[in-house]
């Protein structure tokens, strides 16, 4: 299948000499939810910044729906709505003015009925002849959202879109992107927050210090890196892990109270039924056990910190 | 040619219009109307007929072009700094567009703005002063050449712009300047011959002369000259803004 976008080798150094961006090579499929994960400054908005034409490139090139996006920008940044890391709103306009406004940009003709589907699926209607200035920083959000709606794109760019957003507003923007991608439209995502690529994402892509340094689904990487680990509440304190369970790796907590055993889900044995025979017949009593599986986001600290 | 995105870009300036009515359109009419009473018809009436025009009337091409310079600069610089103060700007540079329709849309709408006052300006001028054009149509293309050539440098001004005090600047310290000095108020014939020479470098002064012509038919230069620098500075505009789309100037990192 041919990918939507196609980053080739791309590279991008700024006038002050800063490299953002080196040799990056990046596929992104036609209807997918893609998570761009990495540190701030790892040049993921220079690498978003670059694909909807508003930072020039310095080499490689980027096509989108197979045309390049310098030769034939117009059919490609037609394509795309972008929604901006910042808040960047026209004050004084109202929300249906500027969802006007951005549909005859992108060269689409006027259609109220859309942009009315556009901003009630944002809740925003019933405020969409107030001054943007008096909305909320969350209600603004919602307006740079509806704004990249509103000339119906096929690929959507969300430049950290729950940064500084409440619990609430966050579920809400979950169900758009994902009501998107039902419908069909390509949506990039660039994250800090790792719970969001973990609930979002169909395959992740982690950058840091302008390279890519792994592309993959996100289920895969889980299972691939994926570790599990099983936490036991003892009933009395342990002075130290006992001999006779030295080959289960066990780690006993400060307070003696906590033993953690790990493990991998992908062997055929976990190990937990021998261990805890092992612990019955060493007459350690536990109270609670709980297992949890690594996040995506102690995953990618991992990553981040072994390319450092 | 994408003709939505010019059509939204004139809407939306032309609304801003609207909105800002007061500021826009009543206020510079009201301050021009001002420099009628009182040198038009206050104080006008003590000073003596300039190359046989009372001088009243002598001074409303001149006032009508300050009027049409300043507001022109004014509002397209405003009109496309303060997308780039608030960061707004995003959109635009990632549209579909090409400077044409950039330009078409801010310049088009900064020059509509212009032309209504400057009419208005006139109109409001006839009440006062007994006026004449002896070339109604070549006193049009000056209007509208004019508004478009400042409204052009205005935005060229406006991406050049990286705070608030460079966008007042060159209107205030050198526009207005150069229109008193370009002889708004009297005659280049009037100044000792040095002097003369050196109005001659000054632009504002075959803008006002040309305008003038097309009302009197009385002018400090050739009309033909007063023309070719309208249309001189209008290309020369032109092609610097050709040139800050192309190279991303101010514009894209």
């Amino acid at each position: 299948m041919q990918p939507i976008i196609r980053v080739s080798n791309l590279s991008k150094t700024y006038a002050g000499g800063f490299q953002a961006l080196k040799n990056v090579d990046l596929e992104i499929h036609k209807g997918e939810i893609f998570g761009l994960l990495g540190p701030n400054g790892a040049g993921k908005t220079t690498l978003i910044n670059i694909v909807c034409g508003i930072v020039t490139i310095t080499s490689g090139t980027v096509t989108v729906a197979g045309y390049d996006i310098v030769a034939d920008y117009r059919e490609t940044r037609s394509r795309i709505g972008l929604v901006p890391q910042e808040l960047p709103t026209e004050t004084f306009e109202t929300p249906f003015n500027v969802c006007r406004l951005s549909r005859g940009l992108f060269g689409k003709p006027e259609d109220p009925e859309y942009i009315e589907k556009v901003l009630r699926s944002l809740s925003l209607w019933d405020r969409k002849d107030e001054k943007i200035m008096l909305l909320s920083g969350g209600m603004k959000r919602r307006v740079l959202i509806s704004k990249a709606l509103a000339h119906e794109p096929d690929i959507l760019f969300l430049d950290e879109p729950t940064a500084g957003v409440d619990v609430e507003l966050r579920q809400d923007m979950w169900n758009v992107v994902q009501s998107l991608r039902e419908s069909g439209v390509t949506v990039i995502l660039t994250t800090h927050y790792i719970e969001e690529a973990e609930q979002l994402a169909d395959r992740v892509g982690v950058i840091n210090n302008g390279e890519i340094i792994l592309v993959q689904e996100k289920t895969r990487l889980m299972q691939e890196l994926g570790k599990k680990e099983l936490v036991l509440q003892l009933s009395e304190s342990l002075a130290s892990v006992p001999a006779q369970l030295a080959e289960y790796k066990l780690e006993l907590n400060d307070s003696g109270m906590e033993l953690t055993y790990h493990y991998d889900t992908k062997q055929e044995r976990t190990g937990i039924t021998a261990l805890l025979a092992a612990l019955h017949d060493a007459g350690i009593k536990f109270n609670d056990l709980s297992t949890s599986q690594t996040s995506l986001e102690e995953i990618f600290v991992g990553l981040v910190n072994k390319g450092t | 040619m994408n003709f939505y995105a010019i059509k939204a870009i004139y809407r939306t300036e032309m609304a801003r219009m609207m909105r800002t009515i007061v500021q826009s359109i009543v206020a510079p009419v009201l301050s021009t109307t001002l420099y009628f009473v009182i040198f038009g018809a206050a104080i006008g009436s003590q000073i003596k007929e300039i190359d046989g025009v009372a001088y009243g009337a002598f001074i409303v091409p001149g006032l009508i072009m300050l009027a049409i310079m300043t507001e022109s600069i004014s509002n397209s610089s405003f009109a496309i700094y303060f997308p780039k103060f608030t960061g707004t700007i995003f959109e635009l540079l990632s549209a579909p567009v090409s400077f044409v329709e950039v330009v078409l849309g801010y310049v088009g709408a900064a020059a509509s703005k212009s032309i209504v006052i400057g009419l208005i300006i006139l109109g409001t001028a006839s009440f006062f002063i007994d006026l004449e054009i002896a070339h109604p149509v070549i006193m049009l293309l000056f209007l509208v050449l004019i508004s478009v050539s400042f409204s052009l440098f205005g935005f060229i001004l406006g991406i050049w712009a990286d705070g608030w005090e460079k966008l007042t600047i060159v209107p205030v310290l050198v526009i207005m300047p150069l229109t008193f000095l370009g002889g708004t108020f009297y005659s280049i014939s009037m100044l000792p011959p040095a002097w003369q020479t050196v109005s001659l470098f000054n632009p504002v002064v075959y803008l006002i002369s040309g305008f003038r012509w097309a009302f009197y038919e009385n002018a400090d230069v050739a009309i033909g000259l007063s023309l070719g620098m309208v249309l001189g500075f209008l290309f020369l505009c032109l092609f610097a803004v050709h040139w800050i789309f192309k190279t991303g100037y101010k514009l894209r990192s």
